[in-house]
């Protein structure tokens, strides 16, 4: 007789490079796959790649023999379709290996114009059942990036029950908030401090600071509006172990805000925890696992304490 | 698209050489209890949107039983008024168990539909209860033609618009795709993107998409700047600190465009405000409504009508998206709304034509001498100053000071049942 034996795929490391020459640093530090694409159309994006970059990322990332994804999951009004529609005509053209969408529009602009890259579905905080992940997997995803406010045990079960490819979050920040409106712009302008608009226009180094919970909340804007993240970075590093065994299909570091080095070194670390676990065994990554976790906390930046986001949280309503 | 052009074609018509509109929007009003919905519907809506007790998401709000919504369904259907049922929350596995027999039980209440986010809620209500209209919740902001395009593919019956839609971009959606567009045009609103917001979860632990919503966002916050490590304020003592509080909506004086436009539903917002305030919004807006669709050319906002909705009215109003993206002064900073310029002081149960008397519940203390205002959907509101006050005995009384108590007096000019009187605040 034969005992069954499951077999253990490595999860896909998932990244968010902020230039070219990053993702070829992040290339050497074990990266899987790559997101990348610029703000009209994709949201809160570590950098900026205009579409002849996506093409030069492209021919290194496949070179590498690595993946690359380009978000188009921003929510759009009628004035941005036409755009988007060249938009994904381009990517079809350079070749890119999916395109990440929220909002349905990219299904029907993408049937119209007889693009074939496949989709992963982005929603950001509504992707929280495995019932509807395998919905929009009926209509084109192949892979459902579950919103970040769930349990371990809410991913685990979505991975059990779902026919797509699932991606969660393993560290970095999370967005809590998007508004249309220019929220920091309206507040200077209530300051009367018209100056300060255009002098803060590009900064992304501001934060809302919370008295009452001694928290500080990232805060930016850009063509999709004002976004507010989390107070802290998520990191379970030391915590992988179930989403292994869950088979969970990729990791995802979110790099924005954060300096390209400290997201080479959280790429590394990752990469060592997934090679030690499959290459070794689990107990090799238990070994190796609080060492890991010290190297992040090690270039941890002071104003950004770590938590494990909400994987051991529970939520009520 | 010709279909939606051809149906776009049928808003007007003229009539004996004057032009009319046919195609009145429907007036959507909220309800968070049975005697809530009964008060919008006669006061006016067309349709009213309740929540249940589950799938929803006011969690605070008293919310409706299925024997409630049967009693509600049967109220306004004497009216001709429809009833639909948010189940408008992002459900996580744990919330699938008893949804199926959820959704049967409204629909045999004969509610007319659900207005749904997750499309785990919509498949689940296409199979085990069919007869339901699927109404898309504003929770998926939908903001562009394209994906109004997806969901009339999927079949849906209407679906709500996110806030941040302008009136031209409303135009385009109706001249491109023939569905039913639900709009808001009244009361408190997100200032994110709807079901982008998570501010509640990380803040409280509560889900915002499951009815946990703590709005966060209305809160004070200071905003810093870090320049090489150092943390600098971009605040000063003379400034409010950065909040995130939007204005409410109000966008009565736009009627007139929306229906204009095709727009098949006009929505106020508000399953948690009073009687009172359903009472007077929904009256106002029923006003506009029909005086605009019976004399488009001569119409004309009345000044009555915007002093109405201010009477009970907590908060700074605006425009929001409708006309152009909100500025500044559309946000309240250092403001966390007031008190309403009026409160609601009794809901008349009779008037006798003959004695003269009111019977009336209280609802709020009113005393002999007292200024007040009564306002219905049969009247024209007319100012009063209250004389003698008796009990259900007849005895006299020096106030009455019981919430619900029954009181009586007397009142020449004629009232009718649900008839409110109202009092203005000191």
């Amino acid at each position: 007789m034969f005992e069954e034996v499951t077999i253990m795929k490595k999860p896909e490391l998932l990244v968010t490079p902020q230039s070219v020459d990053h993702v070829k640093a992040l290339l050497q530090a074990g990266a899987d796959a790559f997101v990348i694409g610029e703000q009209q159309f994709g949201l809160r994006l570590a950098g900026e790649f205009s579409v002849s970059e996506v093409e030069e990322a492209t021919k290194l990332i496949h070179a590498a023999g690595k993946k690359v994804y380009v978000a188009v999951n921003a929510l759009f009004h009628n004035e941005k379709l036409d755009a988007l529609a060249e938009y994904l005509k381009e990517m079809q053209r350079i070749g890119v290996d999916r395109l990440i969408y929220g909002d349905p529009a990219v299904l029907i602009i993408r049937r119209e114009q007889g693009v074939t890259i496949p989709l992963h579905w982005n929603p950001e905080t509504t992707a929280t059942n495995w019932f509807t992940a395998n919905y929009w997997g009926k209509r084109g995803a192949t892979r459902a990036v579950l919103s970040r406010e769930l349990s371990l045990d809410e991913v685990l079960e979505i991975k059990e029950n779902t026919e797509v490819e699932i991606e969660v979050q393993v560290h970095g920040m999370t967005c809590m908030f998007q508004s249309k409106r220019p929220l920091l712009g309206h507040y200077f302008l209530y300051q009367d401090k018209v100056m300060e608009i255009e002098n803060r226009k590009e900064n992304r180094n501001m934060f809302l600071h919370d008295d009452e919970r001694n928290n500080k909340y990232p805060i930016y804007e850009d063509a999709n509006g004002t976004h507010i993240f989390s107070p802290n970075d998520m990191c379970i590093i030391d915590e992988l172990g179930e989403l292994f065994e869950g088979n969970i299909d990729a990791l995802k570091i979110e790099g924005v805000l954060q300096t390209p080095e400290y997201v080479i070194t959280v790429t590394e670390a990752y990469r060592k925890a997934i090679d030690t676990y499959f290459d070794e065994s689990a107990d090799a990554y238990e070994d190796i696992k609080d060492d890991l976790l010290a190297k992040i906390e090690d270039i941890q930046p002071a104003i950004r304490p770590l938590d494990t986001g909400f994987i051991f949280k529970e939520t009520v309503y | 698209m010709a279909l939606a052009l051809e149906q776009n074609d049928k808003i007007r018509e003229i009539v004996d050489g004057k032009r009319v509109i046919t195609k009145k929007p429907e007036l959507l009003a909220p309800a968070g209890s049975l005697e809530k919905l009964k008060v919008a519907v006669h006061y006016g809506a067309d349709a009213v949107f309740i929540g249940g007790r589950e799938f929803g998401l006011r969690s605070n709000a008293d919310n409706f039983s299925i024997e409630e919504m049967r009693e509600g369904v049967e109220f306004a259907n004497k009216y001709g008024a429809k009833i639909y049922v948010t189940t408008n929350i992002f459900a996580h596995n744990e919330n699938m168990d008893g949804l199926e027999q959820y959704l049967q039980d409204i629909e045999s209440a004969g509610v007319t539909g659900i207005i749904v986010a997750d499309p785990l809620i919509i498949e689940t209500c296409r199979t085990a209860a069919p007869k339901l209209e699927i109404h898309l919740s504003t929770q998926q902001s939908l903001s562009n033609w394209k994906a109004v395009q997806y969901w009339k593919e999927e079949g849906l019956h209407r679906v709500v618009l996110a806030r941040e839609v302008g009136g031209e971009e409303m135009k385009l959606m109706k001249e491109k795709v023939d569905i039913e567009i639900e709009a808001f045009v009244h009361g408190a609103m997100c200032i994110a993107y709807s079901g982008r917001c998570v501010l509640s979860n990380h803040m409280t632990a509560r889900d915002s998409n499951r009815g946990g919503c703590c709005q966060s966002c209305r809160w004070d916050y200071d905003l810093y700047e870090l320049e090489d490590g150092e943390e600098k304020a971009l605040f000063d003592d003379n400034h409010a600190p950065f909040a995130m509080s939007p204005k409410d909506l109000k966008l009565i004086e736009a009627i007139p465009h929306m229906i204009e436009l095709g727009i098949d539903s006009l929505k106020v917002e508000g399953r948690m405000k009073s009687i009172h305030y359903v009472a007077t919004v929904i009256s106002v807006y029923r006003k506009v409504i029909d005086a605009y669709c019976a004399d488009p050319e001569n119409f004309k906002i009345k000044r009555e009508w915007l002093e109405e909705l201010d009477k009970c009215a907590n908060r700074d109003t605006a425009e929001a998206f409708f006309h152009d993206a909100p500025g500044h002064e559309e946000q309240m900073f250092g403001v966390h709304g007031r008190k309403t310029t009026y409160e609601f002081a009794g809901l008349i149960l009779e008037h006798d034509p003959e004695t003269k008397i009111v019977t009336m519940q209280q609802r709020n203390y009113f005393k002999p001498g007292d200024e007040v205002e009564f306002f219905g959907p049969e009247i024209d509101n007319f100012r009063f100053t209250m004389g003698e006050i008796w009990d259900e005995d007849g005895n006299s009384l020096d106030a009455a000071r019981h919430p619900l108590q029954i009181v009586k007096f007397k009142c020449d000019t004629p009232l009718k049942p649900h008839n409110m009187m109202r009092k203005e605040n000191n």
